[in-house]
């Protein structure tokens, strides 16, 4: 029952607190190459006819930075937090399938080191370094992407990535779907969970939905560059609008996969700081159940200049603009929950009402785009890289951010200071508004997204040149961020088990939790149990010894060898030998295999 | 309300430091299409900022009236109030109304449909230049559009590789040029000048290269120009280093790429046939000139990354390179 220790209990272990971690480190990490690559676009574009870098490595790093930031930094940062809290919030010992949880993480480790290995590979692709790295966008448009207009390897690293990473994604959404239904402790029922919880379920639902469309669309632009199919491809009679609503399909989805958790984060922190529950629970439960359905109505939105008739731009307009209502809704009600509340200006608040005010400012100019004719000036400009950053990271960063500040001490059992947290705070606030609000009028006065050069003549250099400086100064808050994470492992206090008073079951526990989580598996009776409202008295914690032993299940090697397969398998397409595919086929399978035969008793 | 908002637009320009002139601007319009698109936005932009006003004004204003104070009152546990949010979900709903009206009738308006007596130019996007064939009057030329100012102009738009989209911003939105597809787009330019643009869809290696420029001629000026893009090549006199030139293009890979009424039939590159009436070269990228020219020729992708104009091999040498130069500069 004691804790495991030293380098094999963490690479075998199957508890969600320890993968939950293990998520938040990964996902910092790939956090810190995808910045680095946005510093170099910036400083790229700071001045007109940049020589930085070249054209070539130029469309390399904006991929990659895309690409990195989706799927390698933002949504693992949200899978760690519901590793991390989901059980503890419905007070759960575990996962319900916690060697698949292990799954996920190696295999989302993997994928994320076979892409950035595309940046060191090159000289084994008789091309020299930082060469064959993915070039074709974060949406990887064909038939740009057909080995015809892209021979190299690079497109091949990309398709044989994502496809891993949707394995690690599809694992853990089946895995969370299950936990949330079924793990839930007495009395916690479905319109009592916890506004985050809620929201990763419908994240998880989005997850299991739409990723098996990207998959199909990767499976035809695989098989069209390896075994020359003609999915995309125009001169067989096919077309390579196919590959963009596919991808579309899982598009939008996914912008609300990434954006759903934050809005979880935050529904969560604003009643805790304001010491308020939270105005209409149902209606931001409903209203994200109806943000989750309505963001599959809604792809062509990104299509507005493919030409689909004015029938259909008329019908993707309409349902793009409703969707707007149920996120309005959300932010009224949570502009509602801080409304005659008791409100204490913590870091986690301020990152909590910085996600608001930024994330208004992207709605609002994603309603400009969702007019057709209007968006035909703005889409495939900077005005849309303004909307998506004040959505990504004014959205969701500022979201997660805040779930940072206000979980970690539970995490790690140390309070962070809230003084370097707030200084954090408002340079990244001011750095983001310097770096993202110029680029609304770079688009507007007409420059294209993912050029590496722009004339002088074009005359929006200063604005870049200010863009660029904002990017420095978020970079100098997220090292603020790091080193307070620093300061905090080496010197910092102690977390009681609540240092803020919340109201849901994680703070009922130790900081960090015990393994087994809850000495005693809580009975819940409202939304609210450690709070005291009209009709109750606030939740007795679980007792700190448990009243008899409790049997947790020990690790195991064999989520790692399975998921070691997938890198495996990719490897022989990529190098084009065949007896690869049977070693990382037998890895998976022999994995596999142990995995299911081995008894949990270990 | 535009002038509203080129006024703050220039406050805001003039406090970033910079004034313009801004050649690929969306929010000057030069031609119905541009403008109607305009107004539309100009529209939701008053609605949006209307609507940021009022709920970042309200969250501030929560924000300091209920913030911490020493010995306030534990606060009341409210947990909704539903008239309250079926209020802020109509709220809105109806603003998008206002929104959504406009959207569809400017959707209509913009589908690419033009009179009859429309001139009608096919557009062509390669990697990474573009091809302009004017069907009704027979001629092709490159990364120069010339349209007559006050009359209907319809682009057909599609592309022979990967998929590029063609933006004039001061003269309407973009649409994507898709192999396989045609998307039309109508416009009626108000204005004469030279208006520039650039490929909107990332293309490839040199996609921030794939620029264009749109020249609006009055009526006789667009016939003037029309009549020298009819007429065939120049001749070169003899004896010219022209004439040489001449020579050494039709003896050279050149005639593989690129046609010249008369002397080669390639079709992979622009036509150079009056390749020196042009002010530019290269999309648009560089301007006309021998300097510019003679580096060109000889090393292409040096200048352009990735530019399917190979490097010439064997290398051409200088002399061969000034003929060509002259040659090309006399195909007015
Ligand atoms: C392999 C095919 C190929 C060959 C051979 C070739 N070119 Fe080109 N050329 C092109 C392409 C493609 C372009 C458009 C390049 C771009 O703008 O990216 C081009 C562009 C040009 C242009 C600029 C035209 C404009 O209006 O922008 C000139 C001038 C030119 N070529 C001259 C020559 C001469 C002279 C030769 C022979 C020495 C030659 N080319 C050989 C393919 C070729
Ligand atoms: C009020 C709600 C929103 C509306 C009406 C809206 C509308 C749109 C539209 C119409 C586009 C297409 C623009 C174009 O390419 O021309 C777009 C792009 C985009 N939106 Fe939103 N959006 C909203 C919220 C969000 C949210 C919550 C996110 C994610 C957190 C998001 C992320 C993105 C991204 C990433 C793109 C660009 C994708 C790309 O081209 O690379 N949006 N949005
Ligand atoms: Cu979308
Ligand atoms: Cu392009």
């Amino acid at each position: 029952m004691s804790e495991a220790r030293g380098l094999t209990s963490w690479l075998t272990t199957t508890d969600h607190k320890r993968i939950g971690l293990l998520y938040f480190w990964t996902a910092l990490a790939f956090f810190l190459i995808g910045g680095i690559e946005a510093l170099f676009i910036r400083v790229q574009l700071a001045q007109p006819n940049g020589q930085v870098v070249s054209a070539e490595t130029y469309n390399q790093l904006f991929t990659m930075h895309g690409t990195t930031m989706i799927f390698l930094a933002l949504m693992p940062l949200g899978a760690s937090f519901f590793n991390y809290m989901v059980p503890l919030q419905i007070g759960a010992r575990d996962v319900a399938f916690p060697r698949l949880n292990a799954f996920s993480y190696w295999v989302f480790l993997f994928g994320g080191l076979l892409l950035n290995a595309s940046w060191f590979v090159g000289p084994l692709f008789h091309a020299g370094m930082l060469n064959v790295a993915p070039d074709g966008g974060w949406f990887g448009y064909a038939n740009l992407t057909e080995r015809q207009y892209s021979p190299g390897p690079n497109i091949d690293f990309w398709v044989l990535g994502l496809q891993i990473l949707g394995i690690s994604s599809l694992a853990a959404g089946f895995n969370f779907i299950v936990t949330i239904l079924n793990m839930r402790a007495p009395g916690m029922k479905m319109m009592r969970l916890p506004a985050f919880t809620w929201m990763t379920l419908v994240t998880q639902f989005l997850i299991i939905t739409a990723f098996p469309v990207i998959t199909v669309g990767l499976a035809f632009l695989m098989f069209d560059r390896f075994f020359g199919t003609h999915f995309y491809v125009r001169e067989a009679g096919a077309t390579p609008i196919l590959w963009q609503h596919l991808f579309w399909l899982f598009g939008h989805p996914e912008v609300y996969i990434l954006i759903l958790p934050a809005m979880g984060v935050v529904s969560d922190v604003l009643p805790t700081f304001s010491r308020k529950p939270l105005f209409g629970y149902p209606v931001v439960v409903y209203s994200g159940i109806l943000i989750g359905l309505m963001s599959w109505g809604v792809w062509s939105h990104h299509m507005f200049a493919v030409g689909l008739g004015p029938i259909a731009d008329s019908v993707f307009a309409a349902t793009t603009m409703l969707i707007a209502v149920p996120t309005g809704v959300k932010i009224f009600n949570w502009i509602a929950t801080l409304w005659g509340g008791d409100i204490r200006g913590t870091t986690a608040l301020h990152f909590a009402v910085g996600f608001i005010a930024m994330f208004i400012i992207g709605g609002l100019s994603g309603v400009t785009h969702a007019s057709p004719p209007a968006d035909l000036q703005q889409t495939d400009t900077y005005y849309v890289v303004a909307h998506i950053h004040y959505v990504f990271f004014g959205g969701t960063i500022f979201g997660l951010f805040a779930g940072v500040y206000y979980w970690w001490p539970k995490m790690t059992g140390r309070l962070l200071d809230e003084t370097l947290g707030k200084v954090h705070f408002w340079l990244q606030f001011i750095g983001m508004n310097l770096a993202f609000f110029p680029m609304h009028l770079i688009g507007l006065l007409g420059m294209p997204r993912r050029v590496y050069t722009y004339a002088p003549e074009l005359g929006v250099g200063t604005l870049n040149l200010v863009s660029t400086i904002g990017a420095f100064l978020i970079a100098l808050s997220i090292l603020i961020f790091l080193v307070n994470l620093w300061r905090s492992r080496t010197h910092g206090q102690p977390a009681p088990n609540d240092p803020w008073g919340g109201a849901t079951l994680e703070w009922s526990v130790s900081s960090p939790p015990p393994v087994y989580n809850f000495s005693v598996i809580p009975t819940v009776t409202n939304r609210l149990p450690r709070w005291s409202t009209e009709r109750h008295g606030p939740m007795r914690d679980p007792p700190a010894v448990p009243p008899e032993p409790i049997h947790v299940p020990g690790g195991s090697w064999w989520p790692m060898v399975a998921a070691l397969g997938l890198p495996v398998l990719a490897l022989a397409p990529l190098t084009q030998t065949l007896w690869v595919a049977f070693v990382g086929a037998a890895l998976l399978i022999a994995g596999v295999y142990a995995w299911a035969f081995q008894p949990f008793e270990v | 309300m535009p002038r509203y908002r080129l006024w703050l637009l220039t406050v805001a320009l003039w406090v970033a430091g910079c004034g313009g002139p801004f050649p690929q601007t969306t929010l000057e319009p030069r031609s119905d299409f541009g403008s109607v698109i305009d107004q539309l936005f100009t529209g939701i932009f008053w609605w949006a900022a209307g609507v940021f006003l009022v709920v970042e004004t309200l969250l501030v204003i929560t924000l300091i009236r209920f913030r911490h104070r020493e010995g306030r009152p534990a606060p009341k546990p409210t947990h909704g109030h539903t008239l309250m949010e079926i209020a802020w979900t109509l709220a809105p709903a109806a603003i998008l109304v206002f929104v959504a009206v406009p959207t569809v009738r400017t959707i209509f308006a913009t589908a690419g449909e033009a009179p009859a007596d429309a001139l009608k130019v096919d557009v062509i996007g390669h990697q990474w230049w573009w091809e302009f064939r004017y069907r009704e009057l027979g001629l092709v030329t490159a990364n120069e559009l010339h349209v007559p100012l006050g009359r209907a102009v319809q682009l057909s738009i599609t592309s022979a590789d990967v998929i590029h989209a063609f933006w004039a911003p001061p003269l309407g939105g973009k649409r994507d040029a898709i192999p396989g597809h045609v998307n039309r787009i109508a416009f009626r330019a108000d204005r004469v000048g030279v208006y520039d643009g650039q490929c909107a869809e990332f293309c490839g290696a040199s996609h921030a290269n794939m620029r264009l420029r749109v020249v609006v001629d009055s009526d006789s000026g667009f016939g003037r120009w029309a009549t020298v893009q009819l007429a065939g090549p120049a001749a070169p006199a003899a004896g010219t280093l022209a004439e040489r030139g001449k020579a050494v293009f039709a003896r050279s890979a050149c005639i593989g790429c690129h046609t010249i009424q008369g002397v080669s039939p390639g079709v992979i590159g622009p036509n150079l046939t009056h390749v020196g009436s042009r002010a530019t070269i290269a999309s648009g990228l560089f301007p006309n000139d021998s300097a510019h020219l003679a580096s060109w020729i000889a090393d292409a992708p040096a200048l352009k990354p990735g530019s399917l104009m190979t490097r010439m091999k064997p290398p051409l040498k200088d002399d061969d390179i000034a003929a060509l130069v002259a040659y090309l500069a006399s195909l007015k």
